[in-house]
């Protein structure tokens, strides 16, 4: 019962403090608060777990977690490179570039894309981390397998999104492209791709978060002995919590980084839509 | 009409690649066997033997039928090779999430909107939980929750909750937010509680957004519960059909798993739609 009252004590504080900060209401605030909330679920996941003695095979602390990364920071290395790099780069960007290319092909044919965006968005609601055993069993153990699931999973996601995106301009637009003598190519380049960015950059947005998963979850089907996938389920195996957390802080960190290199792109790209414009 | 038959051209197009694909993947195997037994390799002997493989690389859609339907029909529903066994261990959890789920991010929702420290706390750490590839922590919810004797239901119910909770979060603060500033002060002029803001004006419009984050959320607790299934040696439910038939080469087991899989998905999408459809038109929001 003693051992509660500090972690009150330092939820109420910093609760106490992040509600006078959201008063204020500033960008320096908001990304303070953020940070003072995240900070104190650290602290109070320490506290927890050293006042109660919980242990480290169901949950270990932040500390031994760090101790784990800062130990084993060749072995991640290894796993980042195999799972992330090879497998779910390689596939997302093979997986990216025909559903953009696979989009464009039907986009002169509005009957093939009644008939595909029913389907594109069927499949996309399916449970398609379950193709993984067969295409692990088709491409070997080795990364291909995994950046064959990548390119599957993230393949209809950007591929609706890009339909979307290449529909989006007006008759307007369409009429005054064509006034200036512009041939489909010529509107196509100068004003339907740059107008389908933003449907475009959420797909891929969406879809890197799909290609981390895709790749991870294929290794559980057999991998070779390096990969994060492997490297969790035999860490799993051997109770090794700290390892598997760490591995876990290496696939948040490689995702928001991930993630936040597509966000950087498209801020670049489509400078002119009112959403990046603040 | 103007919709269904470019669908089925295209599905049509998806079943004659697909066996022209298992044709000439299955040909190595099917060239071994007849060479095996000393028959003509013509075409006709080797297109039976691709279409009739015990395991074939990519069976052929109709044996993929004859799995499905044997799996469903063919069995009683108690035994262990039923699909609708297999489906049902799958679905309550799947359901059992969503709900965890779902009510976790209406409650977050709300309590988002109207409290600004927990907007401005929550928020950024609910969206960047989406940049990690939750599903590998699968297994360690698992075997964690194992380890304290929580076995069955729960762990993949957590896990689906964990994938259906956000969709939902972040279609309820949106919709919460709909409501534009008239609104709001016409409220407010009726002297109006923060309790009736909600209910009667907050909520109401929320519901398109809800349900369109229900219904990506539905999904998103399947793939949970199926990968939730996968990595401790579970016995039972979609996901293990999905393992065993992996470890032992059963490709029809395997593809008739998935397609289960995937009317599950669609049926429960369906009838959120179905649900969708019914409570808008009670509250006179249909379109």
């Amino acid at each position: 019962m003693m051992a509660a009252l500090p972690i009150l004590a330092v939820w109420l504080g910093a609760w106490g403090l992040n509600a006078w900060l959201a008063r204020f209401d500033t960008r320096a605030t908001r990304v303070l608060v953020a940070l003072i909330f995240g900070a104190s679920i650290l602290i109070l996941w320490e506290m927890i777990v050293r006042a109660y003695n919980v242990p480290s095979v169901i949950l270990p602390a932040p500390s031994q977690i760090a101790a784990s990364f800062a130990a084993n920071t060749r072995t991640l290395w290894i796993d980042f490179v195999q799972t992330i790099l090879k497998g779910a780069l390689s596939g997302w960007l093979i997986g990216a570039a025909a559903a953009i290319a696979t989009a464009i092909a039907i986009d002169r044919s509005p009957f093939l894309q009644r008939g595909l965006l029913p389907i594109g968005n069927f499949v996309a609601a399916l449970p398609i981390v379950g193709i993984a055993p067969i295409l692990v069993m088709w491409f070997g153990f080795d990364w291909q397998s995994k950046a064959a699931v990548v390119v599957v999973m993230v393949f209809f996601p950007i591929l609706v999104n890009t339909i979307a995106g290449l529909a989006a301009t007006d008759a307007l637009q369409r009429d005054l492209i064509a006034t200036w003598s512009a041939g489909y190519w010529q509107s196509l380049w100068k004003l339907r791709l740059p107008a389908a960015l933003p449907f475009i950059f959420n797909g891929l947005k969406i879809s890197t978060t799909l290609a981390l998963i895709g790749a991870i979850v294929a290794e559980f089907f057999g991998s070779p002995t390096r990969g994060m996938g492997f490297r969790i389920s035999t860490a799993v195996g051997q109770l090794d919590m700290p390892l598997v957390w760490a591995e876990i802080v290496v696939a948040a960190l490689a995702g928001s980084a991930f993630y936040g290199i597509v966000a950087l792109i498209e801020a670049r790209l489509t400078f002119w839509h009112p959403s990046q414009r603040t | 009409m103007n919709r269904i038959l470019p669908v089925l051209t295209v599905l049509l197009a998806i079943i004659a690649v697909w066996y022209v694909a298992a044709y000439f993947l299955n040909l190595n195997w099917a060239n071994q066997q007849i060479a095996r037994e000393g028959i003509e390799p013509t075409f006709s002997a080797l297109f039976q033997n691709t279409m009739a493989q015990e395991r074939p690389v990519l069976p052929a859609p109709h044996q993929v039928a004859v799995g499905l339907w044997e799996g469903i029909a063919g069995q009683k529903i108690t035994s262990k090779r039923s699909l609708v066994w297999h489906g049902w261990v799958t679905l309550s959890a799947t359901l059992a999430g969503f709900a965890i789920g779902s009510l976790t991010g209406i409650l977050l929702a709300a309590g988002i909107v109207h409290n600004r420290a927990m907007d401005q706390s929550v928020m950024p750490w609910a969206i960047a939980s989406q940049t990690v590839p939750i599903l590998a922590i699968a297994p360690m919810v698992i075997v964690v929750m194992a380890s304290v004797g929580v076995t069955g239901l729960l762990p993949k119910a957590i896990i689906s909750a964990w994938l259906s909770f956000f969709p939902v979060l972040v279609g309820t603060v949106k919709g919460l937010r709909t409501p534009d500033a008239m609104q709001l002060d016409l409220m407010r002029s009726w002297n109006a509680s923060a309790n009736q803001v909600f209910w009667r004006l907050r909520l109401p419009s929320a519901m398109p957004y809800l349900f369109a984050s229900l219904k990506v959320a539905i999904a998103a607790s399947l793939v949970g519960a199926i990968v939730g299934e996968l990595p401790a040696g579970a016995t039972a439910g979609l996901g293990a059909r999905l393992l065993s038939g992996s470890y032992y080469g059963q490709t029809v087991q395997i593809w008739s798993a998935l397609f289960a899989a995937a009317a599950l998905a669609g049926i429960l999408v369906l009838i959120v739609g179905w649900i969708e459809r019914l409570t808008l038109k009670r509250m006179g929001l249909a379109r």
